[in-house]
């Protein structure tokens, strides 16, 4: 069985500077992978690749065996969908108008809804519990709200895999623990390949089941998380002091900011 | 049962009372002039019997039909074009008048006069040419890192517009050309020139335009979530951005070519449109079709008979209303902090 993706020596230079350095590595089908790493690690311009916005400039990129080019705009939108981390406001449409945005790539010459559309639609807000917010506008509602609603357009989307650059950054805590159960549910109920960047390396210990540790472009590991998350690769990759012991819930590690150290 | 009406449905609960009012506006266009009102004249000729008076009939079909046509047709335009240029800028604000495009086109619709050129197509394709100059000037500004803000946008927009002003006195000083004589009431905007075969033309230039507009409408929409979001949803954004622009520009220098230079309809109508209706696109490039037609009808119809003796150049009017709501909007949008 083919991967869900491919990536095979796969370089991007801004310019003259590499942001991706010659990356190789394959994500599962059924895979809840997490990409993690300092600021300017190339995070962003991995996940642009992978969701279709950049074009591969050196290298390979395979979605299920075949290559990113070889799939139309549609056809690659029925295939991956993207949660952004955030989306302009300012022409507020309301939550369902939102969601059935995700059908797009389904829909004919004049882009207009058909029952089982919106069916979907419905289904996909129930999932991600913003039913009772169908008919408030975008800009109405919290930032959690709203990252489940985004989540509901992507699922809407029918997507074999879900990308999502930081879901859980600039929510609380409870929220945050909302959107990562969410997506765990969308992988084994729903067979969904989940591609997340994160921040949050406890978060990522605690639902990824297999972590990409990148710096400067390059692999530094990748694994589960045991391997991937231990202090000696992550204190020389972030440069800064760093705890990480077993966490009590269970065969994770936890890691732990030390403060007042120097990197 | 479902939660939200099929969007087909929607468009027909919407444009039904829209219609309704362009009909209105299109009976008031015909009955009322500056020969007085007519309104029994028009119903007893648009139910087929002759009209006791000829001359009231002339009046009614050959001078005033092909005006209320060319005003539905310029309206609409213009509210297309301001919504166009919305989306696409991201900018609630942003309207062909105000961005310098129309501005552009008059400049290159009086280099095409001075020329020498026909009406149509030379002066029509020179106005062309100008407005994709413009266009082009503010593209390349507003990709710029700097002139990202909306406020910078609209700022040089503005530039361009008094540039253009310039540039358009300075020609009309230089030239001593007979042709230019109407020049000042046709800048102000004019809808009197019209003829029914004119009309006609510009009609059959402008109606593909709509339908193409309302087929993009969908990816219009997707647009607003920011082109990397519309691209990941399957919108070929780089065609549909270059489409939309270059369609709107063919429409708002069409009808700049035909009738000078016309404020604020752009903004006025989408904004009033959106604030009623929300911001799906499938149903505001329909609705500004209708709204717009309508509102420049009534437009032309005060600037028709508010004077006593001749007519007011109907951009003063969409000025005078246009200009005010600018300001509002202005206020209301987080550009003032």
């Amino acid at each position: 069985m083919s991967p869900a993706i491919e990536i095979k020596n796969l370089s991007h230079y801004y310019g003259d500077s590499p942001v991706l350095k010659d990356l190789s590595f394959s994500i599962h089908k059924g895979d809840f992978f997490i990409i993690i790493g300092p600021n300017g690690s190339g995070k962003t311009t991995l996940m642009n690749t992978i969701s279709g916005i950049l074009n591969p400039q050196k290298g390979r990129l395979e979605i299920f065996g075949r290559s990113i080019q070889s799939y139309n705009r549609k056809n690659l939108a029925k295939t991956i969908a993207f949660v952004p981390q955030m989306f302009p406001a300012d022409f507020p449409f309301s939550v369902t108008e939102m969601v059935l945005m995700g059908r797009s790539p389904y829909l004919g010459i004049l882009g207009l809804e058909k029952e089982e559309d919106i069916k979907l639609a419905n289904q996909a807000m129930n999932f991600t519990e913003v039913k009772h917010l169908a008919h408030r506008k975008l800009n109405q509602l919290s930032g959690g709200e709203r990252q489940r609603v985004f989540i509901a357009r992507a699922i809407c989307q029918e997507p074999q895999i879900i990308l999502l650059d930081e879901p859980t950054a600039s929510l609380d805590l409870a929220h945050q623990v909302k959107v990562m159960n969410l997506m765990d549910r969308l992988k084994r109920e729903k067979g969904i390949t989940i591609i997340m960047v994160s921040h949050d390396l406890n978060l990522a210990a605690m639902y990824g089941n297999r972590l990409l540790l990148l710096n400067k472009g390059q692999t530094v590991s990748l694994g589960p998380p045991q391997k991937v998350l231990t202090s000696h690769k992550l204190e020389a990759t972030y440069g800064c002091r760093l705890l990480v012991d077993e966490s009590p819930l269970g065969k994770f590690p936890r890691i732990m900011l030390v403060p007042g150290s120097r990197g | 049962m479902t939660d939200k009406p099929f969007l087909l449905k929607r468009l027909f609960a919407v444009s039904f009372p829209m219609i309704l009012i362009l009909i209105v506006a299109v009976f008031l266009g015909l009955s009322i002039g500056s020969t007085g009102s007519e309104f029994k004249a028009v119903f007893q000729s648009l139910a087929g019997k002759s009209v006791a008076d000829s001359m009231t009939a002339t009046i009614i079909w050959n001078i005033r039909f092909p005006r209320v046509l060319l005003s539905a047709l310029v309206g609409a335009t213009l509210s297309l074009g301001g919504l166009v240029f919305q989306v696409l800028l991201r900018n609630p604000l942003a309207e062909p008048y105000i961005l310098g495009v129309s501005g552009g086109s008059a400049v290159g619709a009086i280099i095409g006069i001075l020329m020498g050129l026909s009406r149509f197509p030379g002066v029509a394709f020179a106005a062309f040419a100008g407005s994709l100059v413009t266009l082009f000037l503010i593209l390349a500004m507003s990709s710029g890192q700097a002139i990202l803000k909306k406020d910078s946008l609209l700022l040089s927009g503005v530039m361009i517009n008094a540039f253009c002003s310039a540039v358009i006195m300075f020609l009309i000083s230089m030239s001593q050309h007979s042709r230019l004589h109407n020049i000042i009431f046709w800048l102000m905007g004019d809808l009197s020139m019209s003829d029914i075969r004119q009309v006609a033309i510009l009609g059959a230039m402008l109606l593909p335009c709509f339908l193409l507009l309302f087929r993009l409408s969908h990816s219009m929409n997707l647009l607003l979530m920011g082109q990397e979001m519309a691209q990941t949803m399957g919108v070929n954004i780089k065609l549909v951005t270059m489409t939309l622009l270059v369609v709107t520009s063919f429409m708002v220098s069409a009808t700049v070519s035909h009738c000078g230079l016309l404020g604020f309809v752009g903004l006025v109508i989408p904004h009033i449109l959106r604030l009623t209706l929300g911001p799906d696109n499938r149903v505001l490039v329909p609705s500004c079709v209708l709204g717009g037609g309508a509102y420049m009808i009534l437009c032309d119809l005060l600037a028709r008979v508010l004077p006593e003796h001749g007519e007011i150049p109907v951009g003063v009017i969409t000025a005078m209303i246009g200009a005010p709501v600018f300001i509002l909007l202005l206020k209301k949008s987080d550009l003032c902090r």
